[in-house]
């Protein structure tokens, strides 16, 4: 899918950012409205058919996440995943507020869902996401992710995790 | 016949002790577990040693052998409910008790991890032997029918809902891990969140007061 309307300016500019902040980066696509760090899915084992994907999402602007698909997975979708009473619940959403400046998290509360996986993903591969990007303006853009698989095990969460 | 310095001394021994225990009941009591009832004994997760939860049950496991609670006496159980296709929450819990089994050193041996997986539809045998010892070698993942997970998940006052949004199934289900004492008895719920370190330490305790 093509990238519409991105200026070249804010590509750019986002480019010299996300070199500017290289600590504890990993494999991340940048487009000019999107900066997306420590991507990965999570490995699957034989006979699994769903995985979830993992990301910090930072927009310049206000935006709004509204969906994702990948070659790797018939459906993908956003989830959110809440604590109700003891009980995990996850439920997909429609989209996900980026609030211009702020870093969104899609570790834990919020994550991307693989569904129906064309086959096992082991640690070492990689798998690219396509997310689909509403601005303020109601103009959409296509933002490549490319996310590495992590163990199954993989502790969930940022590169330079809270607590330690 | 009274030595006023002696008393006074007497005295000031015992405040002394009195502040040594205090101070030693303090340190052994951890951060929680001051509110509800309670076997006395101080945990950092809920003490559920009043509320009979659990008991016996028979399922069958990654070889389709059956295996009872009873199997894994003198042992500390781990157990949870789950599912393999979970994305987060239960790869979360089962790293957590892989790195709780590290954490105890020489007595990781002695906790038995149990993924009682509440989807048996999806989840194989086969597939519960490809993912559960992938977190670590010990760990056992059981099934069984609707009837028998209905019946061991009611025992444990544990809920699961199985929904179907147009083909998308997600499961949810109850996060807490249920730690079992050496004779069978659930004693510690654990919240989702709890630290490793804070769940190896009240496994620690079963182990060392049973």
């Amino acid at each position: 899918m093509a990238v519409p309307g991105v200026p070249v300016l804010a590509l750019l500019v986002t480019f010299f950012l996300s070199t500017g902040a290289t600590a504890g980066a990993t494999a991340g696509e940048a487009a000019g409205l999107l900066t997306v760090r420590d991507a990965w899915v999570r490995a699957t084992v034989e006979g699994q058919t769903g995985s979830g994907a993992f990301m910090q999402l930072t927009s310049r602007e206000d935006a709004r996440l509204i969906g994702a698909s990948s070659r790797a997975a018939q459906r993908v979708e956003i989830h959110e995943m809440r604590m109700v009473n003891d009980m995990m619940t996850m439920r997909r959403i429609e989209s996900l507020p980026l609030p211009a400046g702020t870093t969104v998290a899609l570790d834990h509360d919020y994550h991307i869902m693989l569904i129906g996986l064309s086959k096992q993903l082991q640690p070492g591969q990689i798998v690219t996401l396509t997310l689909q990007v509403l601005d303020a303006r109601g103009m959409r853009h296509a933002v490549d992710v490319v996310a590495p698989v992590r163990a199954l095990n993989a502790a969930p969460g940022r590169s330079s995790p809270k607590h330690d | 016949m009274t030595d006023p310095s002696g008393a006074r001394r007497t005295i000031a021994v015992l405040a002394v002790a009195a502040l040594a225990l205090a101070t030693l009941l303090f340190l052994s009591s951890g951060s929680q577990g001051w509110f509800g009832p309670s076997s006395g004994v101080r945990f950092h997760g809920r003490d559920v040693a009043l509320e009979d939860l659990g008991g016996p049950f028979t399922l069958s496991d990654m070889s389709n052998q059956p295996r009872s609670l009873s199997d894994f006496r003198g042992k500390v159980v781990l157990l949870a409910f789950g599912y393999t296709h979970c994305p987060d929450v239960c790869p979360t819990t089962l790293a957590k008790f892989a790195q709780v089994r590290r954490l105890l050193g020489a007595d990781g041996p002695r906790v038995q991890v149990l993924f009682v997986t509440v989807d048996p539809q999806r989840d194989s045998a086969e597939l519960l032997r490809n993912y559960v010892p992938s977190f670590d070698p010990d760990f056992i993942g059981l099934r069984g029918t609707k009837a028998q997970i209905d019946a061991v998940t009611k025992s444990f006052h544990a809920r699961y809902e199985i929904v179907d949004h147009q083909g998308d199934i997600v499961v949810d289900h109850t996060a807490s891990t249920y730690v079992i004492d050496t004779r069978g008895k659930t004693r510690i719920l654990t919240p989702y969140d709890q630290p490793a370190r804070e769940l190896a330490d009240d496994v620690l305790t079963l182990l060392r007061s049973p």
